[in-house]
This record gives C-alpha cells, sequence and structure tokens, in this order.
C-alpha cells in the first residue's frame, strides 16, 4: 500500500463519492457557524424550502460584531449599539432557533471566537473535517483535523448536505527543525514561513507543519501556526495526533465519551504521515535561525526579525513586487532602512482567533506585570477569545495584572482583528496586533497595523516602541 | 444560478499584486443579511475618498480621481484584468457578490487565491488563470487603447483580443458544466442522498463519537 501522507488519511477517510473528473463529495463532520457569513446561506434554505441535513453537526456562536466593552455588553443583543451589527447578531439567534443548530449566544460564558470555542468544547477534534465561512478555520488542523474555510454558497451546501464539493490539493510539509530560542513563539514561527514562502507559497497545497520545533508547541501554539496557514495562501494546515492531542481533548464536553474514548484514540493515533510518505513540496526551516517577528508592510509576508530595519524598494529586482513594496511603505508611513526598533505605537490589541487563548494571555500578563502603557500609548486592549478564556483568565488573577498596568480588559470577540465593532484604528494609526492580517484598512481605514506575538505587543506597549521581547 | 457561455466587454486593469478580499469589499459592508447591493462599495477605500457606511447613499460621494476603475474610459467594464494572488485573505464570498453586483462577469489573473477562485464558479464569475507573460502583455495592451475589449467563449475555453488573437485558457471541466449550465450545487449534491446516506452508516459504525 503507498504511503500516505496525514492530508490524504484524513481526505480518503472523508470522501463519500468520486465523480468521473475527480471532484469529490467529502463529508463534513463539523461546521462552525458565525453571523457574517452565515445570514444568506440560511436565507437560501428557506427560499429553496430546504432543512438542515444534520443540525447537530453545527455548532454557531457570533464573535466577529460584538461589542467588547462590559457597558455594551451587560444589555445582551438588545445593548448593541450599532443597528446592522445588532440585526446581523439577531438573525443569527432567529436562524438558529428556526432551524434548532445549538448556538452559544452573545452572553453565553461559553459564547467567543468560533475558532476558540470549537477546540476548547471539543466540538472540533482530530480526524474530522471541519469547515465555517471563515478563512481562519484553518486552526483546527492543529488538533490532526482537516479544517479550512468557505464562501457562504458552501455553507449553504454543507447545512443543506452535509457534504462539499471539492477537489483534492496537493501536499505539502514545512518542517521546522530543531528547539527554537527562548522568546520565540508559535506567532514568531508562523510569521517565519510566511516571510519564507510568501503569501501564495501555499496555494493549491494542504500544509502540513512538522519538526522539533512544531511538536515542541504546545496544542494551543499549533493552533498559533495553522490559524495563519491561509496567510501564506493554504486553505487548510494542519499538525499531526501526539500525545499532546489526546490529553488536550479529554474531557471536554463535546468529546468522546468514556465508551468511546479508547475507539476514537486508537483512531486518532492513526493520524501521522507515513515515515515515507511523499510530499509535493516540502520546506524545511531551521528553528535557531527564527527570530520575534514584526510585519513592516501591508501583507503579512513583509516581515522581518526585530533586529532588523524596514527593507529598501530599490533592492528588489521583481517590478510588481518593488511596486508593492512602495505603495505598503507609503500606506504604512515608513521609510527604508528605519531600524524596526524605532517605530513607535499608537495602539495595542492583544487577541484574535491567532492569540486569544490562555497562554497567549499568559505570555502577556508576564511581561505586563508590574510594568506601565507608555504615555504615548492611546489605548491597549486585551480582548480575550472566549467567554471561558476570560473566566480562567480572571482565576489566574491576570486581568488585574493588565489592568493594573494600564491596559483595559473586554469581553470575548473578534473586536480589533477586523475592526467590524467600535475597536478599531483611526486614519494614520501605528498599531502593535497579535492578529493575523496587515492589510490596508483591516483594523479601521488608515488604520496601520504591525502583526507581532503577544510578548511582542506587550512589550511595544509598556516602551512605546518595538523592542525585542528577550531584551526587557 | 445565471449561465455563463460568452461575455464581450471592456477590460479595466487592476494593476496591483496580492489585492486581498478587505479591499474588495470592507469590512462594515458585511453586516448587510442580503446577498446584493454591494457594487457601490466595490474597492470602497480606494474608489471613494471618504469613509463608506452600509446604508449610506454613494451617488454623491466624492470619488477618488486616481482610482482606476474611477477613469471614464473603464465605466461599463465587464472584465477584470490582475495580479497575482487575487482574491488572498477573508473567505467572504461578499467580494464576488461586490464584483457580480458592479457588473464583471471575469477576472483574469496569473494566479488567485483558492477561497476567491471556488466562491467566484458558485457566483457566475470565471476567473481565468493566465501566464504572467500573457497577463503582461494585456495590461500593455489595455493601457495603450482606450474602449479595450476582450470577448470570452467558456464553451470554446478562448480570450479573443480586438486584434483577432485567440488566447486558450484551462478550466475545470465540471466546474465550466456548472458555469454554462447555470447549476445549483446543492441541487446536484442531492441527487446523491443514498450515498450521503450509506456513508453515515459506515462511519457511525467506525467513529460513533462523530454522531454523539
Amino acid at each position: 500500500m503507498a504511503a500516505k501522507t496525514l492530508y490524504d488519511k484524513l481526505w480518503e477517510q472523508h470522501v463519500v463519492r468520486t465523480q468521473d473528473d475527480g471532484t469529490c463529495l467529502l463529508y463534513i463532520d463539523r461546521q462552525l457557524i458565525h453571523e457574517v457569513t452565515s445570514p444568506q446561506a440560511f436565507e437560501g434554505l428557506r427560499l429553496a424550502g430546504r432543512k438542515p441535513w444534520r443540525p447537530m453537526a453545527n455548532l454557531a456562536t457570533p464573535d466577529h460584531n460584538v461589542p467588547t466593552t462590559p457597558d455594551d455588553r451587560s444589555g445582551g443583543v438588545a445593548g448593541i449599539s450599532d443597528p446592522v451589527s445588532r440585526l446581523q447578531v439577531e438573525t443569527l439567534d432567529r436562524n438558529c432557533e428556526e432551524f434548532a443548530i445549538p448556538e452559544f449566544p452573545i452572553n453565553d460564558p461559553r459564547q467567543g471566537i468560533v475558532h476558540v470555542v470549537g477546540p476548547e468544547e471539543g466540538a472540533t477534534l482530530p480526524g474530522m473535517t471541519v469547515v465555517c465561512g471563515d478563512s481562519h478555520t484553518s486552526t483546527h488542523g492543529a488538533l490532526g483535523a482537516l479544517a479550512h474555510g468557505i464562501g457562504t454558497s458552501e455553507v449553504e451546501h454543507v447545512l443543506a448536505t452535509q457534504c462539499l464539493l471539492q477537489s483534492k490539493s496537493k501536499n505539502m510539509r514545512v518542517v521546522i527543525d530543531g528547539q527554537a530560542g527562548p522568546g520565540v513563539t508559535a506567532k514568531d514561527i508562523v510569521l517565519a514561513i510566511i516571510g519564507e514562502i510568501g503569501t501564495a507559497g501555499g496555494t493549491g497545497y494542504a500544509i502540513e507543519f512538522a519538526g522539533q520545533a512544531i511538536r515542541d508547541l504546545s496544542i494551543e501554539g499549533r493552533m498559533t501556526v495553522c490559524n495563519m496557514a491561509i496567510e501564506a495562501g493554504a486553505r487548510a494546515g494542519m499538525v499531526a495526533v501526539d500525545g499532546k492531542t489526546i490529553d488536550y481533548v479529554k474531557g471536554r464536553p463535546f468529546a468522546p465519551n468514556d465508551e468511546q474514548w479508547a475507539q476514537a484514540v486508537a483512531a486518532w493515533c492513526e493520524l501521522t504521515s507515513d515515515d515515507d510518505a511523499v510530499f509535493d513540496r516540502e520546506v524545511v526551516i531551521d528553528a535557531a535561525t527564527i527570530q520575534p517577528q514584526v510585519t513592516w508592510g501591508t501583507s503579512p509576508e513583509m516581515v522581518i526579525p526585530v533586529g532588523e530595519r524596514v527593507p529598501d524598494p530599490a533592492q528588489e529586482s521583481d517590478p510588481v513586487k518593488a511596486e508593492g513594496m512602495l505603495r505598503a511603505l507609503e500606506y504604512m508611513g515608513l521609510k527604508a532602512g528605519t531600524p524596526i526598533s524605532e517605530i513607535a505605537v499608537d495602539k495595542v490589541f492583544i487577541g484574535s482567533c491567532t492569540n486569544s487563548r490562555i497562554e497567549d494571555l499568559r505570555a502577556a500578563a508576564a511581561i505586563a506585570r508590574g510594568r506601565k502603557v507608555a504615555d504615548n500609548v492611546k489605548q491597549a486592549l486585551v480582548v480575550p477569545g472566549s467567554g471561558l478564556v476570560k473566566r480562567q483568565a480572571e482565576e489566574e488573577g491576570l486581568d488585574k495584572i493588565f489592568v493594573e498596568a494600564g491596559f483595559e480588559w473586554r469581553e470575548p470577540g473578534c473586536s480589533m482583528c477586523l475592526a467590524m465593532n467600535a475597536d478599531r484604528l483611526e486614519p494614520g494609526e501605528r498599531c502593535a496586533s497579535t492578529s493575523n492580517r496587515n492589510f490596508e484598512g483591516r483594523q479601521g481605514q488608515g488604520g496601520r497595523t504591525h502583526l507581532v506575538s503577544p510578548a511582542m505587543a506587550t512589550a511595544a506597549a509598556v516602551t512605546g516602541r518595538f523592542v525585542d521581547v528577550r531584551e526587557l | 444560478m445565471e449561465k455563463f457561455e460568452k461575455i464581450t466587454g471592456i477590460v479595466a486593469p487592476m494593476d496591483r499584486a496580492n489585492v486581498d478580499t478587505d479591499a474588495i469589499i470592507p469590512k462594515q459592508f458585511l453586516k448587510s443579511i442580503k446577498r446584493s447591493g454591494f457594487g457601490p462599495n466595490l474597492f470602497d477605500e480606494w474608489r471613494y475618498l471618504d469613509q463608506g457606511e452600509p446604508g449610506r447613499d454613494n451617488s454623491n460621494r466624492p470619488l477618488n480621481p486616481d482610482f482606476v476603475l474611477n477613469r471614464p474610459r473603464y465605466q461599463g467594464a465587464s472584465i477584470l484584468l490582475a495580479r497575482e494572488n487575487f482574491g488572498c485573505g477573508s473567505s467572504r464570498e461578499h467580494a464576488p457578490w461586490a464584483l457580480l453586483d458592479d457588473g464583471f462577469r471575469v477576472i483574469i489573473a496569473p494566479s488567485f487565491a483558492d477561497i476567491f477562485f471556488n466562491n467566484c464558479f458558485k457566483n457566475s464569475i470565471l476567473p481565468i488563470v493566465l501566464d504572467e507573460q500573457t497577463v503582461d502583455r494585456l495590461f500593455q495592451e489595455v493601457e495603450a487603447s482606450a474602449g479595450y475589449r476582450l470577448s470570452v467563449d467558456l464553451q470554446a475555453q478562448t480570450i479573443t483580443t480586438p486584434s483577432g488573437e485567440v488566447i486558450p485558457f484551462e478550466v475545470d471541466e465540471f466546474r465550466k458544466h456548472c458555469l454554462l449550465n447555470g447549476l445549483d450545487d446543492i441541487g446536484l449534491t442531492l441527487q446523491h442522498v443514498d450515498d450521503i446516506r450509506a456513508y453515515e452508516e459506515r462511519r457511525r459504525q467506525e467513529a460513533p463519537w462523530l454522531f454523539g
């Protein structure tokens, strides 16, 4: 039997049928649903007189639009001041009720960012196919699942049929060899990968992240890495199952019960690439070469180590790339040759599906403890990824550390990652952000985003500029 | 879905790489619960000089004269010529909805982001991949002559330039079939209900925890 990759195995386990041209009908085990990309899908079902195939295979929670200030949240859905946002969240509630979809509504303690909630609840498990109308669905691949983002038409398709029409991607493995140095986090690793292969480097591939530095990461760290697979162009990112995966899943509300546990674990332990499996493309990076990273431009591939200087478009030989760099520097208000450590920030955002889990908040709090947000920083937000993350952080006293240091401690949601709610940058404002996209206008029209790890964002908050967190 | 057979139309050039879906349709417009009406906000932050909000009348907003789609010669364009990795970032289907609503039915680029590429086919938009040199040449031709039009024939898989040059393109056979016939994917899949049920029955034995 031919050797298989993890992706091959996950794919084959889910093929319902194969058409003559190779297109497959792929079975979907779990669909996560949020308020922004689902209303048109439910409306489509309604217009066609269709019902969800398996309502319980779905799990919904509002996240993109929800306000994060305690005052705004205290009023529940009715307390959302923006009427357009409110209607969207109300529409999700109504649709879930009408179609019997399980939902964690706005002030349920389990509400949060879909990609934080899924693994936390055990609603996304190893070996599952997981989809959501959100590109960062790749996050769930950290558990050894096949997970990717889809459009709204496909959300409707999965609701109606529990399947997706798919063509298989190619196999790519990114190996991070050796040990990462102290102060180098999952976020730095994935930013370094994107810097190496580019934002289109993974297009058409499913990426398996492997190597010692990936195995050394916690499951939460692996989620950070897989989360940004899409920023390298790959719809799906994944990590093979190991003991950490099994330990992570055990005891979670939606995890297999005691009776099924042994059978599930036996199946999950098969979810690794065979030793002699062949990948269409392989990239190897030495973990020891990875430094804390900071993006300088308007694409996640525009990233460099914190100790370096903003690059010069004149040194770029590809004219389309050079033009893109020039445009990025102009938008970012930066000059080529400026040391990253001389760039001052106006705001700091710690949160998003990339970096809002408990370990992220612990890493940030460790830097914030006993320090103060610098005078030139107008606002520093900490937005936990879910109600349960928030509660855990409060039990550990992290909220007090943040508040004493001058950070705002918020309610869970996507918040300033994409600024659909009131949390946003004003034109020209510069932000150290733990989110995943530094596109023009992403965090607010005219806003300037620098992507960093939670520790690096906190270091920027307390010094007012980018610094190497290892030197604090 | 509307059928796609042949289109002849004005070509508008979008000469930058990595155009992301946040740029195609900014987040504030994603609050809509409808599929239509996104056209006036296509490329909103580049298209207008002020900040757009959902529900606002766009007809009296100040246009950015430097933005390529605002130039008179590209009005009424139905074909967008783009650079590599077009449509990267967010999975929002509002991006193809906005392009379609603004009249675009074909996008030509050296490469597309996966999710966006897929979303186009669900909305009767044909994304065409051509090699970089050909795309470069088309950019030059579009720049050189106002009113430059291309004819795209999906059945024949050809693009014809004003000079009569015929450029062939590749398209996935199944997707072509769906576009040509305006087929609804869900209807197609539901023809295989028995296969889905048989799969579920088998999986329920292999992995019962998935059906708990």
